[in-house]
């Protein structure tokens, strides 16, 4: 992807960023801290790609926006979370999904034992009673052409590709003005991953959604970002336009598998890697 | 012939009363997986809302059924607020015992208010008979058939195409999926308890009219079990075909077989289809790709 095309979502520097998280803390169970202090923003019409290895706290951080942390006995301890200029932090997740923030949880979800149809529309649940919503479908199946032709089928029965863009469908619906996305990628072949990447950039684009992406596929989610942030241990370390951190060169070495001296023994990227850690 | 077609219209007649209080246990077990053991009492309390309703405040009876309608639902609101909804996100099993804790308080309730004896009560279906052909049936037993059938269909209409329906399956499949799509767990769980109780209210006003109010109507709340578990825990369709089968084999084995025999077949056929089919004969199944 171009330079340019990167860019084209970018609204310029000086409005105020749609969301924005400010030192937030989250607790489970009272005890177990595991973001501590996090700020992020994401621009309006951007994607942002949110990295970081396993357990450095990025779906607990989507959680944390959409609400999703009550039911897992997790609390926004600290700090403030603003979407659209208001603080939605501790808010109930419908009131959340009705303000305009979607979340795509990771591992795909959907509703097994109903339709595709009826998981788009179960999609569309804060929009009201269905009228007008099945020519909304069509929009989806004009996205995701695999799931036109299973429309009637359980959901349960698609592939685990189908599945997710079903997933992605179910967001859409909502007419949502940010989407949280954990981990599209994951279990999927790489064709399938590309193929579904581009499409959220045209959903990007064409609605006019913002997104919220957390990946471990760090090399795609930066291709198609506007902008990137890297997690480690509850924090941001590294903020930037997706095109730097692309070009940093830890990030290279962490995230892409790119370092620049060779292979070394798994060893010695232990060690360097506690040398390198960017908080301690 | 003719007793043959009579015993077939009284046992559909019983069946769908059973079917009735079935649907609301399958409507809780679709948005909650809760199985509801109180299902049977609040049968027995529709029988002594219309009661009360009807005969004790002397209300014209289409009145008096939406008197009894309001007053199910309102018990029904009243046990999801103050009794489940502290447990929700607590496991299935504690929520499950406490319906069991529920059956005996709605007892103990209906006892303490209306005493131990049983009510006479005048059924507001017409009383009289029909011919059809050499029989003679019950004009209540024959048209309790069709108002149920017309409250089921309601039911499987709710679930396929309405919003809460759909919604109400999305939690049973995914609970968190379902609340990442703005679905309120709260709301359509109260709408589950209020629509078991709606038609478990029905149920309970045609049985008041065909057997009577007494607090030995319960134990008919008993052959919910059966029921559903004959057609599928989660199936509204299910719950007619078993509560048909169920009511029919109880009759034909009561006048055929022998009197006693027709207490116990409902349980032997439950053993059986367990045995055969697990989920029941419309139940879902657990869905694995490979």
């Amino acid at each position: 992807m171009t330079e340019g095309v990167r860019r084209g979502a970018d609204v310029g520097s000086a409005a105020p960023p749609l969301l924005g998280l400010n030192n937030v803390e989250v607790l489970y169970d009272d005890v177990i801290l595991v973001l501590r202090g996090l700020s992020l923003e994401v621009k309006e019409g951007q994607i942002a790609a949110l990295l970081g290895s396993n357990g450095a706290g990025k779906t607990t951080t989507l959680k944390a926006i959409s609400g999703l942390l009550h039911v897992e006995d997790g609390e926004v301890r600290d700090g403030t979370i603003v979407f659209d200029g208001e603080e939605i932090q501790g808010m109930d997740a419908h009131r959340i999904v009705e303000k305009g923030i979607f979340q795509v949880l990771e591992g795909r979800r959907v509703f097994e034992h109903l339709t595709v149809f009826e998981n788009l529309l179960a999609g569309a649940h804060t929009r009201g009673e269905r009228r007008g919503l099945e020519a909304e479908t069509e929009r989806v199946y004009d996205y995701f052409p695999a799931l036109a032709a299973r429309r009637g089928q359980l959901a349960g029965y698609l592939s685990g590709g189908e599945q997710q863009m079903l997933a992605l469908g179910r967001a859409l619906m909502a007419s949502p003005r940010m989407m949280l996305l954990d981990e599209p990628s994951l279990g999927l072949a790489p064709m399938l991953v590309e193929s579904i990447f581009t499409t959220l950039r045209r959903i990007n684009r064409e609605e006019g959604v913002t997104i919220l992406l957390v990946e471990q596929n760090a090399r795609i989610a930066l291709s198609v970002a506007d902008a990137g942030a890297i997690m480690e241990r509850g924090r941001v370390v590294l903020e930037g336009d997706a095109g730097e951190l692309a070009a940093n060169e830890d990030v290279k070495e962490f995230y892409l598998g790119l370092g620049d001296g060779g292979r070394r023994s798994y060893r010695d990227v232990k060690h360097y890697r506690r040398r390198k850690r960017w908080l301690s | 012939m003719d007793i043959f077609l009579q015993l077939t219209v009284s046992g559909l007649s019983t069946g769908m009363i059973y079917a009735l209080a079935a649907a609301g246990l399958v409507v809780i077990y679709k948005a909650s997986d809760v199985i509801n053991f109180a299902q049977g009492d609040l049968l027995l309390l529709g029988t002594y809302l219309v009661f009360f309703s009807v005969a004790q405040t002397g209300l014209p009876w289409s009145l008096g059924v939406l008197l009894t309608l309001l007053l199910a639902v309102a018990v029904a609101l009243a046990v999801e607020r103050l009794v489940l909804r502290p447990l929700v996100g607590e496991p299935i099993i504690s929520m499950i015992m406490v319906t069991i804790g529920l059956s005996s308080v709605l007892r103990g309730v209906i006892g303490a208010i209306w005493g131990p004896n049983p009510r006479s009560f005048d059924s507001f279906l017409p009383a009289g008979e029909l011919a059809f052909g050499p029989a003679t049936l019950a004009t209540d037993r024959v048209l309790s058939i069709p108002i149920a059938l017309a409250v089921l269909a309601g039911l499987g209409f709710f679930f396929r195409f309405t919003r809460d329906g759909i919604a109400m399956r999305a939690i049973a499949d995914d609970q968190q999926a379902a609340l990442s799509m703005g679905i309120s767990i709260p709301r359509v769980f109260g709408v589950a308890w209020g629509l078991a109780a709606v038609s478990a209210a029905i149920g309970g006003i045609m049985l008041a009219g065909i057997v009577g109010v007494s607090p030995n109507v319960g134990s008919i709340g008993l052959r919910v079990f059966p029921v559903v578990i004959l057609g599928g825990l989660d199936s509204i369709g299910g719950a007619v075909l078993g509560g048909a089968v169920i009511g029919l084999l109880e009759v034909y084995i009561g006048f055929y077989v022998g009197h006693g025999l027709n207490l116990v077949v409902p349980y032997v056929v439950l053993v059986l289809v367990l045995m055969i089919r697990p989920y029941g004969l419309f139940g879902k199944e657990v869905i694995e790709r490979v």
